[in-house]
């Protein structure tokens, strides 16, 4: 009698076609609508509805982007809120993380909770009334509004991924450096945060992507057009029917926006899932 | 009193590092919270928001009146309108909102699981797929739902190009609510699977070889060897990422408000956007708004309970 061993690493060359059939598939899915956008943003807008992927090559639609409209405006307006928004954000959620990472005190557990509730509120409940109260403060139609908002929603979570990051540092190391005479304060600063340094990386670019991407505050909150970040800006590029988009616009602008987000993506990737894991099974 | 200064000189320091973030957790996430609340009570919007009504006359003087109509309290009657259909589209968000949470949840699990599963083994050019497979992964979601209403578009976009190619008619995608809802659901499954897809990979990189080896020993076949080792072993991830998922869609906003914009007719709105429609476009209706926040916040409440509590049921310390 027979019997067929199903060894690990072995396999038949049918079963790896099929494996690499399926790949194959779903990694050209995952990229094609990407690289067909970029194809686009590089035809004229004569042939923009042209199903060749190249058509006569030219820069004219980037450089009628850069010239003729407010993007480049919009472009440093995101950067800056983005960019305040990660100091302000990992500032708070670092020492959070640390704390709730080493110390045990009263009202750790109901803080931890609370962070995790907070993912569930719907921006819906929670937009008009800090409109209302950005409005109190004059801060409608500023950068600041956006980046306390944004911290508000980046916050939690990158204090949840920290402090799961600072538990995998040894507390031995804080102790020796209290024997040497570092008060907690500094043995956050001139320990923990040094040797945190991937984890903060991680997080860092988590508050930058957030800010870089979000629609809904910012749509609420700015009203004119030299505020505007790119999430609204381009909004005016795809205005409500019946005027037609302007997509020999729409697609260049596309590519230099995520061309930015891209980068700072795939430094941060391999760690993003690590990190939240961590702070979610060590709870 | 000697007590409570113990307890101060104890743990200062720590309450010192956690002040920022609880200041501005309470000041912007839990009293908006209880406004937020407190205004799905009244009847507040636009119009009758303000305590006093300014005209200014010729001459440059300004004259104040208190408002005649300025808001009150209401009691439940925003939930009473909602709740019947007299105001708004409340069923009809909600059930386009299972619709939209359940199928995109289940399509991302899936999928991301199934390609989580054959990166897993050993292949060529593994990294490459993973790369690329996570790509959709760094494209901001207001990029991507430009880029896909593109790709779909009547006249110029490729999937209608492509159909006029081979000799069909052109369609337009976005004018009855299933094509619209089909169209948003293909591009949120497309930006959704690679961070389902990473999840997982972490979870099954932390399965320990052992398992499998013993598995291998039984003479398991690989079918086997998924069903009673992986997917036993996946379940802790599994009921995380499905629960953050189902929250994370259920709220998920920039894909319906650009792509379709509710439309047609607020037919493929679901709740978070039809509330900050209420909230935003036309006369703003702000305790309407806050009424479908309260409403949303309770469903997930309610959800995330139920959830927990079908987990134990299964013998999941969660």
């Amino acid at each position: 009698m027979a019997k067929k061993t199903y060894a690990r690493g072995h396999r038949s060359p049918l079963a790896s076609f099929g494996i690499h059939a399926t790949l194959v598939v779903a990694s050209f899915i995952a990229v094609f609508p990407i690289v067909w956008i970029i194809l686009t943003s590089f035809k004229p807008k004569a042939s923009i509805r042209n199903l060749k992927l190249i058509d006569n090559p030219t820069l004219e639609n980037y450089t009628a982007l850069l010239n003729n409209t407010d993007f480049l405006r919009w472009f440093s307006n995101s950067v800056i809120v983005a960019i305040f928004t990660m100091i302000v954000g990992i500032a708070m959620a670092a020492t959070a993380g640390f704390a709730i990472s080493r110390y045990n005190f009263p009202g750790k557990r109901p803080l931890m909770w609370t962070f995790l509730i907070t993912q569930m509120f719907p921006v819906a409940i929670l937009i008009v009334p800090i409109y209302s109260i950005m409005s109190a403060f004059n801060l409608i139609n500023t950068h600041a509004s956006l980046v306390i908002a944004y911290c508000t929603v980046a916050v939690p979570f990158c204090t949840w991924m920290l402090k799961g990051y600072f538990d995998t540092i040894p507390k031995d190391l804080d102790e020796a450096a209290t024997v040497d005479g570092l008060g907690p304060f500094g043995v956050f600063w001139r320990v923990v945060l040094p040797l945190a340094r991937p984890g903060l990386a991680v997080t860092m670019f988590y508050t930058f992507l957030t800010a870089w991407g979000e629609v809904a505050y910012a749509s609420a909150f700015l009203n004119t057009n030299d505020k505007f970040t790119l999430a609204y800006g381009l909004q005016t590029f795809v205005p409500r029917p019946p005027t037609l988009p302007v997509w020999e616009l729409l697609t260049p602008a596309a590519v230099l926006i995520t061309v930015p987000a891209g980068l700072v993506f795939f430094f941060a990737q391999k760690h993003l899932v690590a990190g939240l894991t961590a702070g979610g099974t060590k709870g | 009193m000697e007590r409570l200064r113990n307890t101060y000189n104890k743990y200062w320091y720590a309450w010192a590092m956690v002040i920022p973030v609880v200041l501005v957790l309470a000041v912007l996430v839990f009293y908006p919270l209880f406004q937020g609340v407190w205004m799905s009570f009244t009847n507040i919007n636009e119009a009758n928001q303000v305590g006093e009504v300014c005209t200014k006359s010729l001459g440059g003087a300004e004259t104040c009146a208190a408002n005649p109509n300025q808001w009150q309290f209401i009691g439940l009657g925003n939930y009473a309108d909602l709740l019947s259909g007299r105001v708004g589209e409340f069923w009809q968000n909600f059930r386009i909102t299972l619709i939209w949470t359940f199928t995109c949840v289940f399509f991302h699990y899936t999928l991301g699981l199934a390609l989580a599963v054959l990166i897993n083994r050993q292949i060529k050019g593994r990294g490459v797929y993973r790369v690329l497979l996570i790509l959709p992964w760094a494209v901001p979601a207001f990029v991507s739902a430009f880029s896909w209403k593109f790709i779909f578009d009547r006249d110029n976009g490729l999937v209608n190009g492509v159909i006029s190619a081979l000799g069909g008619t052109r369609v337009e995608f976005l004018d009855t609510v299933p094509k619209a809802l089909a169209v948003v659901i293909i591009v949120n499954v497309w930006l959704g699977v690679p961070f389902m897809m990473v999840a997982m990979l972490g979870g099954m990189q932390s399965i320990p070889g052992e398992l499998y080896e013993a598995a291998e020993m039984d003479g398991a076949s690989p079918w086997q060897r998924f069903t009673n080792v992986t997917l036993p072993s996946l379940r802790p991830v599994s009921a995380s990422v499905i629960l953050l998922g189902t929250i994370w869609t259920f709220n998920m906003f920039p894909i319906i408000f650009l792509i379709t914009r509710g439309g047609p007719a607020g037919g493929t709105d679901i709740l978070v956007t039809g509330s900050y429609r209420a909230a935003f476009e036309g006369l703003r209706n702000y305790s309407l708004a806050s009424s479908y926040g309260v409403l949303i916040l309770s469903i997930l409440i309610v959800y995330s309970i139920g959830y927990r509590f079908f987990l134990r049921k299964q013998g999941e310390v969660w």
